[in-house]
């Protein structure tokens, strides 16, 4: 019987997080395979909607990594990112999705080991949590007929 | 009411304005609906009680009423902070209209500019203070609240009163309207319905005065206000930030503080 | 002269089991948070009698909020489309309102039309309606104004009307609804004489809709009239959807990289972009525009060319709008105007 194996998506910016991530191979740090990397120039250019794409195409976890605070190669970028998070997180907790189902983390381009960890518990923790249900369940009834109102 | 009618008369007669955009009767003795006076002896039909709720500000942004000339609109708290916000948005000037305040009982107000109007909203409590739906949502387990939101979103067959109600979702092109790409599912399904009201209330948040028109205007009565006065609430408790409550607010979502909370990020 | 039965008022919770013995779906006003919406039902239980009218209507059942029409998935080349029978659901339509039957006549004069809508005609064939005649009407119905009544049973295939008594009476008006009877014939009893005009109540008509269609032509430039009368509606699409008769549908295509599905939705002319061209010219760019659009539609064009009024006065759109546009009264001055 296979273990189920997440799928994973990253939007990572492009001077801390996806350095950081180059730096995790370069320096032959072996890490889980689930994820799959989109660079965006900055976190503030994550639109919460990306996230919701990532979802409907499959993903069973997201993960949100840029710069620290303060570090940001657009000086602000992140510091509206986090704010944009703060309250998207909030949002779908309210509507009952599972928030661990993303995860946030500042991840700089020295921190190697640190994406690494990060992508390794990422993927331990939404292997228990299993397959996206919610979201999944409704992406397969998204073409049923809708003949009641 | 009679006071109402007079100033109404009195700014249309002196041609201070075009058009006074007010309540009337409506369909039955429960309902109120739109009137726009243009000649001062029609401001008979401008009423004002209890079935007023609908949020007039709304019009202000729609061309067709903004041909007519500079307005005034009857304007109940919820209104009055449609309009600060409004004008924090730059959709607004000082000037622009007119506002013929009502206040929350139902009394006439002077309201000059709109630092009179920051001054009077300011004693207004906001709804999401006291709401006891939203507690009841959030005392709630994480799936039992997926379960009520896929219950009421698997209803909503995607009219758009919600958004056309907002006087907030003035957007000659909506996000959902865009196909190049197409950020969220537009058909009428659970999951379309669902990414379209967070969208909506993601676009909205630190915009929002929570009115309630979007749930008014819900025709199967799917309280949206819920979500909207959701993130009103964590607008404040997170960033001490109100909309409506100035007319030179910053936006909450283009603003920070380096040390804004994060509990969550590792 | 139409066949006539008498049923029982404790026989109609049995009548329901054996429609759905019979292997049907029944579809039935039903209460749903503070709205009667129709929807699936087990037991008369489930069924609200009482509410004049529903907030949505049945068309649902026969067009779908949201259906697929088509999946296809991309080959090297190509396109390959995936082509499979569609099976309609053998539904029974449950305490349907005169006005609602009248209307599958109407949507079905435009997805019979040039192109025989495969998915429309299948679910209608699938479909059998019981009416019920109403026992009251509220200001919003205006049947009688477009030639319709509230004990008319054109579109039912049995029609059902409250007695003094309790009990039911039922007209066979079709085939399907002789159907339905067969599976329950001990339920139903002969009818003596019965005078159905009396039951039903009193709706004169509101205005004349001859005369309404037959001003409308030359209406079309008074921009002045659909501006003034469009200036409260917010754009939104609550009347088209609410509506038994508006057909008007989108596209959607959901589709990735490895190929997707083909979406048949409702749509509205009352949003703003609903006529927007590519080039960005919008010839119904203004809400009068589009008002008069849904008027003309349904009160001229259609007439014109398929032979219906596209509306039965069942007032859900006046009931359900948010703006209190008030169709009814809109169309009373129009008959009015110079």
């Amino acid at each position: 019987m296979s273990e189920f194996e997440p799928k994973i998506t990253a939007f990572v910016c492009n001077w801390c997080t996806y350095a950081g991530a180059d730096l995790t191979g370069t320096s032959r740090i072996k890490y889980a395979t689930n994820v799959r990397a989109i660079r965006l120039p900055c976190t503030g250019r994550i639109d919460f909607m990306l996230v919701l794409k990532a979802f409907a195409q499959g993903a069973d976890g997201v993960i949100i990594s840029g710069c620290h605070p303060g570090d940001c190669h657009y000086t602000a970028g992140n510091y509206h990112a986090r704010r944009r998070w703060v309250l998207f997180r909030s949002l779908l907790g309210f509507v009952g999705v599972d928030t661990r189902r993303i995860k946030f983390a500042w991840v700089s381009a020295a921190e190697g080991a640190k994406w690494a960890d990060l992508v390794n518990e990422t993927v331990a923790e939404i292997r228990q949590l299993g397959p996206f249900k919610q979201y999944q369940e409704l992406l397969a009834l998204r073409h049923q007929p809708i003949e009641v109102a | 009411m009679e006071e109402l009618r007079a100033k109404a008369k009195e700014l249309l007669a002196a041609g201070t304005v075009k058009v006074v955009v007010g309540y009337g009767e409506g369909s039955d003795k429960y309902r109120a609906r739109a009137v726009f006076v243009r000649k001062a002896e029609q401001a008979d039909k401008l009423i004002c009680d209890a079935r007023c709720q609908q949020n007039l500000a709304v019009y202000l942004t729609r061309s067709e009423v903004k041909a007519m000339g500079k307005p005034a609109v009857v304007a109940r708290p919820p209104a009055m902070r449609t309009l600060l916000q409004l004008a924090a948005e730059r959709q607004l000037a000082p000037g622009d209209v007119v506002v013929l305040g009502i206040s929350a009982d139902g009394k006439l107000l002077d309201l000059p500019d709109f630092k009179a109007i920051e001054s009077y909203v300011a004693t207004v409590p906001m709804d999401w203070e006291s709401n006891p739906e939203l507690a009841r949502l959030e005392a709630m387990s994480s799936e039992e609240r997926w379960a009520y939101w896929k219950e009421q979103f698997s209803h909503c067959i995607k009219c758009y009163a919600c958004r056309s109600s907002c006087p907030l979702c003035y957007c000659s092109r909506c996000t959902v309207e865009c196909n190049q790409p197409q950020w969220i599912f537009a058909a009428p399904h659970t999951l379309g319905n669902l990414e379209w009201h967070v969208m909506r209330a993601m676009h909205l948040a630190g915009r929002c005065i929570d009115c309630g028109s979007c749930s008014d205007a819900c025709p199967v009565g799917i309280p949206l206000n819920l979500l909207t006065q959701m993130l009103a609430r964590e607008v404040k408790s997170d960033f001490d930030q109100v909309a409506g409550l100035s007319a030179d607010s910053e936006y909450a979502l283009s603003s920070f503080k380096p040390d804004d909370k994060e509990d969550f990020i590792r | 002269m139409m066949e006539t039965r008498i049923l029982k008022k404790q026989a109609l919770g049995t009548l329901l089991e054996r429609i759905r013995g019979g292997g049907f779906r029944v579809l039935a006003p039903s209460k749903n948070d503070g709205h009667v919406v129709f929807k699936e039902v087990a037991t008369l239980a489930d069924v609200d009698c009482e509410a004049i009218q529903t907030t949505l209507s049945p068309k649902a059942a026969v067009f779908p909020r949201c259906e697929e029409l088509v999946n296809y998935t991309f080959t090297a080349k190509n396109v390959r489309i995936e082509d499979h029978e569609f099976q309609a659901t053998p539904t029974v339509l449950f305490g349907v309102r005169p006005c609602d039957a009248r209307s599958l006549a109407i949507l079905n004069s435009v997805f019979a039309w040039d192109v025989k809508d495969v998915f429309f005609q299948k679910r209608l064939e699938a479909t059998t309606v019981i009416g019920m005649s109403c026992t009251k009407a509220d200001d919003y119905c205006f049947c009688t104004s477009v030639g319709g009544s509230p004990g008319d049973t054109s579109g039912s295939d049995l029609s059902l009307t409250l007695l003094g008594c309790g009990d039911y009476l039922a007209e066979i008006v079709t085939e399907k609804g002789r159907r339905i009877v067969s599976l329950a014939e001990d339920l139903f009893g002969p009818a003596g004489k019965v005078n159905k005009e009396e039951l039903l109540p009193k709706i004169p008509a509101k205005f004349d809709v001859k005369e309404l269609t037959g001003k409308l032509p030359d209406m079309f430039t008074r921009n002045e009239i659909w501006a003034e009368q469009a200036m409260r509606c917010i754009g939104c699409s609550t009347c088209a959807f609410v509506c038994p008769c508006c057909a008007c549908f989108d596209i959607q295509d959901e589709a990735s990289r490895q190929g997707g599905t083909r979406l048949r939705c409702w749509d509205s002319c009352g949003h703003g972009q609903f006529t927007l061209h590519a080039s960005g010219h919008n010839p119904r760019h203004s809400q009068g525009d589009r008002w008069r659009q849904r008027i003309m539609h349904k009160f001229s064009y259609f007439p014109d060319r398929l032979g219906y009024i596209a509306c039965v006065g069942c007032g859900r759109c006046s009931r359900s709008c948010p703006a209190d546009m008030n169709l009814l009264e809109h169309l009373e001055s129009l008959v009015e105007a110079k």
